[in-house]
């Protein structure tokens, strides 16, 4: 309620109310099949759980049985889940801060009014952790049931995890805008290209470093050490004692072995704190500079050259209206700074998986036939997972970034389905070049028979495709008309829906996959004659699957197309 | 040209558009008046196949619009009130991707496109970026892409928005040397004046129905005041004669 002076007690809420409003509305006020939509989401999201939940909570219970190191190792797969975490909320809110600092469509109206700067700073601060965190809890959700229930938690971790968690949460956020911040001020007027390349290249070397710093491997392999005690004292170890990922788990497992110390706890409070007040003096002395910076204009030339010929010929097969579709398709990727520059994370996340592939402990002690046998469909799945977060940033947005120019294709003499076709197309084969490029490269790694290699290749082709089905698909059906920035596009209910639906066909496909093959592969190092038949069940399973997820979405999507109306 | 048969558009329980009939012939250049929210932005968004109607018919040259969409937009142009285009795309790109979607491409479209481009005082900016463009500037280079793929109808929604006076005058100067050819355009607009000058008849339009259509002469005497200005006619017609008193609004 206004005072008496007609000014807002609380002026940080007054400038986030637009957007309470905004989110209110579009649950109040939802189109048709709003019930259906929940009820999807939540019988999906609770699969997701159950299935993260169940997988973790029988790790962890087997942990626990294990005298002396148990809790040690719970407690490093605590360490590494929640350093994941803690990059993954790094990058988003140093992306996200971009937008809401510097580019939102609202800013114009708040810098012009009289809003102090610590309001501006509160209130964009907030939502930026907002939008960049609210997955990450999601997702930390069904873990941290899954540690209190295997340790016997109780009421107190349940304390313990809101009072940590909350901390870990503004600090990146504050340290995001902070650098977000410090970026546009010394890149010359609305470099976002190069803004965003720096950020995609630091948070390139600091994924690969952190994850080289974890050595995973070391621990798969206890006999590589030369004692038990050595062993024990390395998973005692801090791995990172700088990092609030670390003071985190140290604040959880603390909490569930009964060891609770109050230091990690302080150390995350008082880092959020002073982060945040250092920010906000930041924001106090190179805000308006940088906001002025980030307002003037780019003067951009581009004129075709011999490259857009030459593509232009390539792709005159095509016909006229499907080669324009393409090369705008491709012009707006490459001349937009937030779209490609995740090419470069993209990149890392590939050249991480690929390195961490490379270290895996294929010999020893422990690698039976059948483990031998199976990381190849781990890696099928991990591909899998890998190519569909891709398609969930760069896919699953294609139509929604036509919102502001739908009266334009709407109006012309052109079928959605050459739209549709286009925005397939331009996604997929970019998509399955990086798929087979993947498995190849890892399968020759880890040395797979040449019947799986090309059980491998065969699954990723068809894979990709249904995973971009499915992206086009779940983006046309939830479209997101309205959204400033295509990074939070995959965000949205469709995008969750997406990603889960992809997780859970790879897992049907594998599941279909991996049983067949095995007992293919088994009867034949055992010298038997191998049975085909459950064989080519198996197989000819998953690839009807494939088929399906790649064929219907995108039916569905060309019928829904047809009838948006904006 | 265009022929609106009791065409209705309902949101829900609110209906925009009531049943309304509208001929409009070739060579003719329509004017659609109305306060705001009165229906025409549903009406032309009707007409150019972005909305779908609830009721009624659309015709393009005796194509209907609902049942075969791509033959008549083939012969459609249209503006739409918000300059909302590709940022990333430059302004000639703009136009053979717009001549694309309609399947033209060649030396004739590079050559249409210069030409419109030159029209507007765009031609020294075709080679940059939409991002770096004026308001203005996006609204000329909308107009230039209705007119590349030589359309037989344009659809026009606020033209002279955001426009200076010099390209106000050169695009009032193209709509009439294109409707001289034969060609139609039907225009929504605000500007009285533009209306009134401009348009060989006019349509009022009100919650969702026409209250009057003819030419300037027929419109005064639906009005019932001989000698009156399209702006007395509009505010008569529409009921919005009676303004606050803007002594008490300034003073609240």
């Amino acid at each position: 309620m206004p005072d008496e002076t007609g000014a807002r007690p609380w002026p940080f809420l007054a400038v986030l109310r637009p957007k309470w409003l905004t989110a209110r509305a579009r649950t109040v006020h939802g189109e048709k099949g709003r019930a259906v939509r929940w009820t999807v989401l939540g019988i999906v999201g609770l699969a997701f759980w159950a299935v993260a939940f169940g997988l973790l909570h029988r790790v962890l219970r087997y942990f626990a049985g294990v005298d002396e190191i148990g809790a040690l190792l719970a407690g490093r797969l605590l360490g590494i889940l929640v350093l994941s975490f803690l990059s993954i909320l790094l990058l988003s809110n140093i992306i996200a801060a971009l937008s809401s600092f510097f580019l939102a469509k609202d800013l114009d109206l708040l810098v012009s009014s009289p809003v102090d700067w610590l309001t501006l700073y509160t209130s964009r601060l907030a939502e930026t952790a907002l939008h960049s965190s609210w997955m990450v809890v999601l997702l930390a959700l069904p873990m941290l049931t899954a540690y209190g229930l295997a340790f016997s938690g109780g009421p107190g971790f349940v304390l313990a995890a809101l009072a940590g968690f909350l901390p870990f949460l503004v600090i990146p956020a504050a340290l995001g805008s902070a650098l977000t911040l410090t970026l546009v001020n010394v890149f010359p007027a609305r470099r976002t290209r190069d803004i965003l390349s720096v950020i995609g290249v630091l948070a390139a070397a600091g994924l690969v470093v952190l994850f080289r710093l974890i050595r995973p491997e070391q621990l798969a392999r206890p006999e590589g050490f030369r004692s038990l005690v050595e062993f024990i004292t390395i998973l005692r170890g801090s791995s990172s004692p700088f990092l609030p990922s670390d003071w985190l788990q140290q604040v959880l497992m603390g909490s569930l072995t009964g060891r609770f110390d109050p230091l990690p706890l302080y150390l995350l409070w008082s880092t959020a704190a002073a982060l945040v007040v250092l920010g906000a003096l930041l924001h106090r002395a190179f805000y308006p500079i940088g906001f002025t910076k980030a307002q003037e204009g780019a003067q951009r030339f581009a004129r075709e050259g011999t490259g857009t010929r030459f593509l232009r010929r390539v792709l005159a097969p095509l016909g006229v209206l499907r080669r324009e579709l393409v090369l705008k398709e491709l012009r707006v990727f490459f001349r937009d700074s937030t779209q490609w520059s995740q090419l470069i994370l993209l990149a890392v996340l590939v050249a991480v998986y690929v390195v961490n592939i490379r270290y895996l402990p294929l010999s020893g002690d422990g690698m039976t036939f059948f483990i031998v046998n199976v990381i190849p469909f781990l890696n099928l799945a991990l591909s899998g997972f890998v190519l569909a977060s891709i398609a969930a940033r760069f896919l699953f947005p294609a139509v929604s970034l036509e919102g502001r120019t739908w009266w334009l294709l709407r109006s012309s003499a052109m079928s959605m389905r050459d739209l549709l076709w286009a925005k397939f197309w331009t996604g997929t084969l970019p998509l399955l070049g990086l798929a087979v490029g993947i498995v190849v490269v890892t399968d020759v790694l880890l040395q797979v028979s040449p019947f799986m290699f090309a059980v491998s290749v065969g699954t990723i082709t068809l894979m990709t495709f249904a995973i971009a089905g499915l992206a086009i698909g779940f983006g046309t059906l939830y479209p997101r008309f309205e959204s400033e920035n295509a990074a939070q596009i995959p965000t949205s209910f469709g995008g969750l829906l997406f990603m889960m639906t992809a997780i859970a066909l790879i897992g049907v496909v594998l599941v279909l996959e991996a049983r067949p093959a095995y007992e293919w592969l088994s009867a034949r190092s055992a010298g038997e004659a191998p049975a085909a038949s459950s064989l080519v069940a198996g197989l000819a399973g998953a690839a009807a699957v494939c088929l399906l997820a790649t064929f219907l979405p995108l039916r569905l999507a060309l019928r829904r197309l047809d009838a948006i109306e904006r | 040209m265009i022929s609106l048969e009791r065409l209705t558009k309902k949101y829900g329980d609110f209906t925009a558009v009531d049943a309304i009939d509208l001929e409009v012939p070739p060579g003719q250049l329509f004017g659609f008046l109305g306060p705001n929210g009165a229906g025409k932005t549903t009406t032309l968004r009707m007409i150019a196949g972005i909305l779908r109607p609830t009721d009624g018919r659309i015709r393009i040259g005796g194509i209907d619009v609902v049942r075969q969409p791509n033959e008549a937009k083939a012969r459609l142009g249209f503006i739409p009130d918000r300059p909302f285009i590709y940022e990333k795309l430059t302004g000639m790109e703009f136009l053979r991707f717009v001549a694309g979607l309609y399947g033209q491409q060649g030396a004739q479209v590079e050559h249409r496109g210069r030409e419109l481009l030159a029209l507007f005082d765009l031609e020294d900016w075709r080679d940059e970026l939409v991002e770096s463009y004026s308001h203005g500037m996006r609204q000329k280079l909308i107009i230039s892409g209705a007119f590349v793929h030589r359309p037989a109808v344009i659809v026009v929604d606020e033209p002279m928005v955001g426009l200076d006076p010099k390209a106000a005058r050169t695009l009032k100067d193209l709509f009439r040397e294109y409707v001289r050819r034969g060609h139609t355009i039907m225009m929504s607009t605000h500007t009285l004046e533009v209306a009134q000058h401009l348009c060989d008849r006019i349509a009022i339009i009100r919650r969702g129905r026409i209250v009057a259509a003819g030419t300037m002469d027929e419109l005064r005497r639906h009005a019932e005041h001989g000698a009156e200005g399209l702006e007395d006619i509009f505010l008569r017609l529409t009921g919005e004669i009676a303004a606050r008193d803007l002594v008490e609004v300034l003073d609240a």
